[in-house]
């Protein structure tokens, strides 16, 4: 007996053969189906409203009562049967055209994503932010000031009387006319002198910021610069905490390396010095070995890092500040400085000239 | 200061094994920065000998050059046969021969060659061939003895002509003067390596004495006048070799004998002297100020406009001298003078300071001078050089001198014997602290002994004017004992508050620029009138109101910038010229924005200054707000795989501020406006906040073509500049956080025809005040002109969001909040609803 010709057939629901048939006819058809298409079909042709087994369903209720029961488990079963291998084909079906759907849908997750330009911070920028992080976590303050500033705050209250060389035309810009006692700060120290003007001690304070000399413009000189200088004025400060906290931001910043300091002169501190870093390349280990020379302390062990000291009691005088109970300290560094060595910068003119292959090189950060 | 280390070692006994990179080292740990170790004499090397010219002939040659064709005597068993160029020797002259196989400065190597149709088996050597001086004038003639001792033929010349040293070259902090002189850095370096010191200067305070060459003083410039006569000085005597060694060591030149004196004491002991002919002075000299207009031709053949603040040395013929500086014409020595008046003196500091750098006159003098001279030290110095110059020269030193003037009493200082060991936070002891002061000249009592058990009693010597305050003598100390001993702490500061609100929202925001894809620059903020002509800037626009700079560093720049734009625009040139064409640049920085608010006030140092000073000190400034400006040119993404580029244009220019904006928790508020350097037709004002709270932050928009075209940026250049402290001003702290409604939003869309002027801000406004509360969002996604609607016009389709707070919205409630938007916008628009 064929499918066909079993579906031609007046549906009868008492005869087995005849509707076992019917389910062996849409068995074979289901598993024949190969897409959710063709599954469709199959579903009208073998289960739907017209198929064989509902008409068989349908006719149950022409027979006699003593015969439906016999019909009713026959052809339920059999409609169960048809269900229950619909639903299993179609899951066959979706999950093999999903899989088909995905691997059609590949991309090249390598291709390069644009969807807008590589930003950068300027090198400077992102390194004062690193090392006014140090003294922020250590419970110090940042504190900012005007770039053009009083002669007075840039000089005569940092001890630097009228005949000192730096405060002459050839070193330090001043506005026009001089008399106006106006200038392009040659330090950021004029900033600690408004706070000692400005509040009660105790003070722990650093100020970033650009300043400006009538320098040459050349690979190792700008007329424009940045520092970062700090100042600490407390009962009992003495050259000690200054060096502990040198220590502990060429560490913060650099690793387990030290700071030396060279006795120096500054008008605003005194005893004065200059601080050495120790390399934090070679830590020493090309000084007088030339096999394993050090380009970022040039085989000499140690890199100049700035100058700091005990404050000049003629500074916290000028502030009203009793010497005989306060002290402090002050240091002074310039970042531009610090780019050049710790990221091997080789033009100190590539700070200011805007290419912006330089804040990119970097990405604004790299330590 | 450069420092011979025989001279050095002479001056004091120095262990045997102490070498002289430790020397070099501990007094770099002194405060005498060494800055590097000069090894003279190191470029000559091989057989380098003295010899002697037994004979000679001369042989003219047809360029017209006369040769010599020598027989020298090098203390070989025969003389070798060499050609000389020069004349100006004799047969029988001690002559320094470099030999086959010498290697002379600049790699020369001296082999026998043949030359004039002979073997000139080496050569006779100038002072210049061997690095020893400029001279080329002839070759060097060795005098018969050196430092008393006869010439050996083939002895090394080097040797003889004690050409061979260690020079430490030392940068002399202004503080310590003293250390100008070999006598300064010899006692230091004694103290380095606890080793005696005898000073070779027998200083003390000297009285006034007269009998001398007659002196008057004139100027409270000069404290202390020595004049000194030396007679019958031989005008041809030489300058010893030793003498003349150290000199050019020392960095200067051999010139005559007297001239070298004065030169070798001063380096020596660090008093500069002059020594005046003294057959050319007329009448006393006369230490003065100088009259305004009064003229000074000085040693360097330059006449000199005087200024009543120069200090002058003259005579009854007028001036004679620059005191401090450089000696004039008149008075000079000549290669006949016999008889010397030598001066010695004390001049205020501050005052050759002054006259130096105003003259730009640097010299040997004036460098000592302008830091402070020994005020005991003059007469001294005087007697040193007088002594040499009778010694060398055959003079004779006058019985009588001159002194006018004395040195002041050296200012009285008590200190607590322990505040060294307080200030430098190190181990150091009353004893050590009375040893170290001692050790470097000050007179200390205590403690106890008669001022109180703890304190020290302090007098400097004459040679420390710069140990003043109680804190110059801590600095003293821990130069001394070394900042070694200095145990590193670290100071625990009060609890911190963090960055304050400015300073974190400004990193917030250049952060937050840089991760969208914009490069920060910093740019010199020095600008011309012509870069803001470029601009296009009106005679009356406020960014012409600019600082100006008494000495720019070029006068092409002398303004401080008021606009970060036209440095922005010259990094953006210099990157399109190095083929970098894709460009999202900005800077954040100061501009200097002049005000007449006078000059700023010079308190008196030594007390705080008064309310009103501090005011002016610090108020009296142009305002400085810290903007930020940015650049936009080529593409904000370049063409790709992906599609055609995305061309930067004015939105880029917003975006940027609306970055900073958004950082801070603001919306952007922006109208049409006209303002250089923008097109006309594309620039936006940019505002936070509305009504009376409004604040106009910046610009933002296309570039003006002329403007474009005048700096050489790419087409269609965008920028967008903005007071950023404005806008962190304005900057909402704190808020509240809207309730969530969990109901559903009720979507409607809406078209309105408005003119086509109209802006899209404005109805998007009336529509955001007429939905009111249920109006949950408004989003602009159609603009229409054509043929549909009527010319002049133009249809913005906006899609409306209703929700409640509490409810699930009925349309009807939807439709009734969306109608009352309409009739808004109508209202305040002129929106017809499109049907």
């Amino acid at each position: 007996m064929t499918a066909s010709t079993i579906t031609d057939r007046q549906p009868d629901p008492l005869d087995t053969e005849y509707v076992l048939g019917l389910v062996d006819t849409a068995l074979d058809a289901i598993a024949a189906a190969k897409t959710s298409a063709q599954l469709k079909q199959v579903r009208i042709d073998h289960a739907g409203e017209k198929s064989p087994l509902a008409l068989a369903n349908r006719a149950i209720g022409t027979l006699q009562p003593g015969q439906r029961k016999h019909a009713g488990q026959l052809v339920g079963q059999a409609r169960g049967r048809v269900n229950q291998a619909l639903a299993a084909r179609q899951a066959e079906v979706d999950a093999a055209e999903l899989e088909a759907t995905l691997l059609a849908e590949r991309v090249d997750v390598t291709l390069p994503v644009d969807l807008h330009p590589v930003g950068a911070l300027h090198p400077v920028t992102a390194l004062l932010n690193d090392m006014s992080d140090v003294f922020i976590s250590m419970g110090w303050e940042v504190v900012e000031g005007p770039e053009l500033e009083s002669e007075w705050l840039n000089f005569d209250a940092l001890n630097m009387p009228e005949v000192h060389p730096a405060r002459g035309l050839t070193d330090t810009l001043f506005v026009d006319p001089p008399s106006d006692r106006k200038l392009l700060r040659t330090q950021t120290s004029p900033v600690q002198m408004r706070t000692l003007l400005s509040r009660d001690v105790p003070i722990y304070m650093v100020s970033p910021g650009k300043v400006f000399r009538a320098d040459e413009y050349d690979a190792t000189h700008l007329p424009m610069f940045h520092q970062i200088e700090g100042l600490a004025v407390d009962k009992g400060i003495h050259l000690g905490h200054l060096k502990g906290t040198l220590d502990h931001l060429a560490k913060a910043m650099f690793g387990d390396v030290r700071t030396r300091l060279r006795p120096h002169y500054f008008p605003f501190t005194e005893p004065s010095a200059e601080m050495d870093l120790e390399c934090f390349v070679c830590h020493g280990e090309s000084v007088g070995n030339p096999d394993r020379p050090c380009r970022t302390c040039k085989s000499e062990g140690w890199i100049e890092w700035g100058g700091c000291g005990v404050v000049n009691p003629r500074v916290l005088k000028a502030a009203g500040i009793d010497t005989n109970v306060y002290s402090g300290f002050a240091f002074g560094m310039g970042v531009d400085r610090t780019v050049m060595f710790r990221n091997n910068a080789p033009d100190l003119r590539d700070f200011v000239e805007g290419d912006v292959r330089f804040p990119r090189s970097l990405r604004g950060g790299a330590r | 200061m450069r420092v011979p280390m025989s001279w050095l070692r002479e001056l004091i006994t120095l262990p045997a094994n102490v070498t002289t990179a430790q020397v070099a080292d501990a007094l770099t740990r002194a405060g005498l920065q060494v800055e590097r170790i000069e090894v003279t004499g190191a470029d000559v090397s091989g057989p380098v000998v003295v010899g002697r010219v037994l004979e000679f002939t001369e042989q003219p040659q047809r360029n017209g050059k006369v040769i010599r064709w020598c027989q020298v005597d090098v203390g070989e068993l025969a003389p070798r046969g060499i050609i000389c160029g020069a004349r100006n020797f004799e047969s029988g002259d001690y002559v320094v021969v470099a030999l086959p196989g010498a290697v002379l400065p600049g790699g020369f190597e001296i082999t026998a060659r043949k030359t004039y149709g002979r073997v000139s088996d080496g050569m006779i050597c100038a002072e210049d061939e061997l690095g020893l001086g400029v001279d080329h004038d002839g070759i060097m003639v060795l005098p018969a003895q050196v430092n008393g001792q006869p010439l050996t033929l083939g002895a090394d010349a080097m040797d003889v002509l004690q050409a061979r040293d260690e020079v430490l070259e030392i940068d002399v902090t202004p503080d310590i003067g003293y250390c100008l002189s070999m006598r300064g850095v010899a006692r230091e370096t004694a103290q380095a390596f606890g080793v005696a010191f005898t000073d070779p200067y027998l200083i003390g305070n000297v009285r006034p004495t007269e009998g001398g060459y007659p002196i008057r003083l004139e100027s409270e410039n000069c404290t202390v006048f020595v004049a000194l006569t030396i007679n019958d000085v031989d005008p041809n005597a030489p300058t010893p070799t030793w003498m003349a060694a150290r000199l050019v060591a020392a960095g200067m030149r051999s010139i005559s004998l007297e001239v070298d004196i004065t030169n070798y004491v001063m380096l020596e002991s660090g008093q500069p002297l002059h020594a005046y002919d003294g057959d050319r002075l007329r009448g006393p000299i006369v230490v003065r100020q100088a009259t305004q207009g009064e003229r000074l031709t000085t040693l360097d053949d330059v006449e000199r406009k005087l200024s009543p603040d120069d200090l002058l040395i003259t005579d009854d013929s007028g001036p004679i001298g620059l005191a401090g500086v450089m000696g004039g014409q008149t008075t000079e020595l000549t290669p006949t003078t016999r008889n010397i008046v030598l001066e010695a003196a004390r001049f205020d500091p501050v005052s050759i300071g002054r006259t130096f750098r105003r003259h730009k006159l640097p010299s040997e003098a004036s460098a000592r001078f302008s830091r402070g001279v020994d005020p005991a030290l003059p007469l001294a110095a005087a007697r040193m050089a007088a002594r040499l110059m009778a010694e060398l020269g055959g003079g004779t030193v006058a019985d009588a001198y001159t002194v006018v003037g004395q040195a002041p009493a050296m200012p009285v200082q008590r200190i607590r014997a322990d505040l060294p060991a307080r200030i430098l936070g190190a181990p150091i002891s009353a004893e050590q602290v009375v040893e170290v002061l001692r050790a470097s000249g000050v007179r200390v009592t205590g403690p106890g002994e008669g001022t109180g058990s703890e304190w020290l009693r302090l007098v400097p010597p004459t040679w420390r004017p710069d140990l003043v305050d109680e804190y110059d003598y801590v600095e003293e100390v821990g130069r001394k004992v070394g900042f070694g001993v200095v145990r590193p702490s670290v100071p625990s500061a009060p609890p911190g508050t963090g960055y304050t609100f400015a300073q974190r929202s400004r990193r917030s925001v250049l952060n937050a620029l840089a991760t969208a894809g914009f490069v920060e620059l910093l740019t010199l903020p020095f600008i011309s009138t012509d870069e803001l002509d470029r601009l296009g800037l009106a005679a009356d626009d406020p960014r012409r109101a600019t600082v100006r700079l008494a000495n720019p560093l070029a006068d092409t720049q002398p303004f401080m910038r008021t606009t970060l734009l036209p440095g922005l625009f010259a990094a953006v040139a210099r990157n399109t010229s190095r083929s970098q064409d894709d460009l999202a640049v900005f800077e954040c920085g100061a501009v200097f924005l002049a005000n007449n608010r006078g000059a700023a006030p010079m308190p008196d140092v030594s007390r705080r200054p008064s309310p009103a000073e501090i005011a002016a000190v610090t108020g009296n400034l142009p305002d400085q707000p810290r903007m930020v400006g940015g650049v936009l040119a080529g593409s904000w993404v370049p063409s790709g795989w992906q599609g055609p580029a995305e061309k930067a244009d004015w939105r880029h220019a917003v975006y940027l501020a609306q970055i900073a904006t958004a950082t801070l928790g603001m919306d952007l508020g922006r109208r049409a406006t006209q303002r250089e350097p923008w097109h006309p037709g594309r620039c936006a004002e940019l505002f936070v906040g509305s009504g009376d709270d409004e604040v106009v932050l910046g610009h933002a928009g296309e570039l003006h073509p002329k403007v474009i075209k005048a700096y050489g940026l790419p087409e269609r250049a965008c920028a967008v500049e903005f007071d950023l402290d404005a806008l962190i001003a304005a900057a909402p702290r704190g808020g509240e956080v809207h309730p969530i409604s969990p109901f559903p939003l009720t979507k409607q869309d809406v078209a309105l025809v408005v003119d086509d002027d109209m802006p899209a801000a404005a109805v998007r406004q009336a529509l955001v005040e007429g939905g009111g509360e249920l109006l949950e969002s408004v989003r602009l996604f159609d603009i229409y002109t054509g043929a549909q609607i009527a010319d002049g016009k133009k249809s913005l389709a906006f899609a409306l969001g209703f929700r409640a707070a509490d409810r699930t919205l009925t349309e009807a409630e939807a439709a009734k909040s969306r109608q009352a938007a309409v009739d808004r916008a109508a209202q305040v628009c002129g929106a017809v609803q499109r049907a």
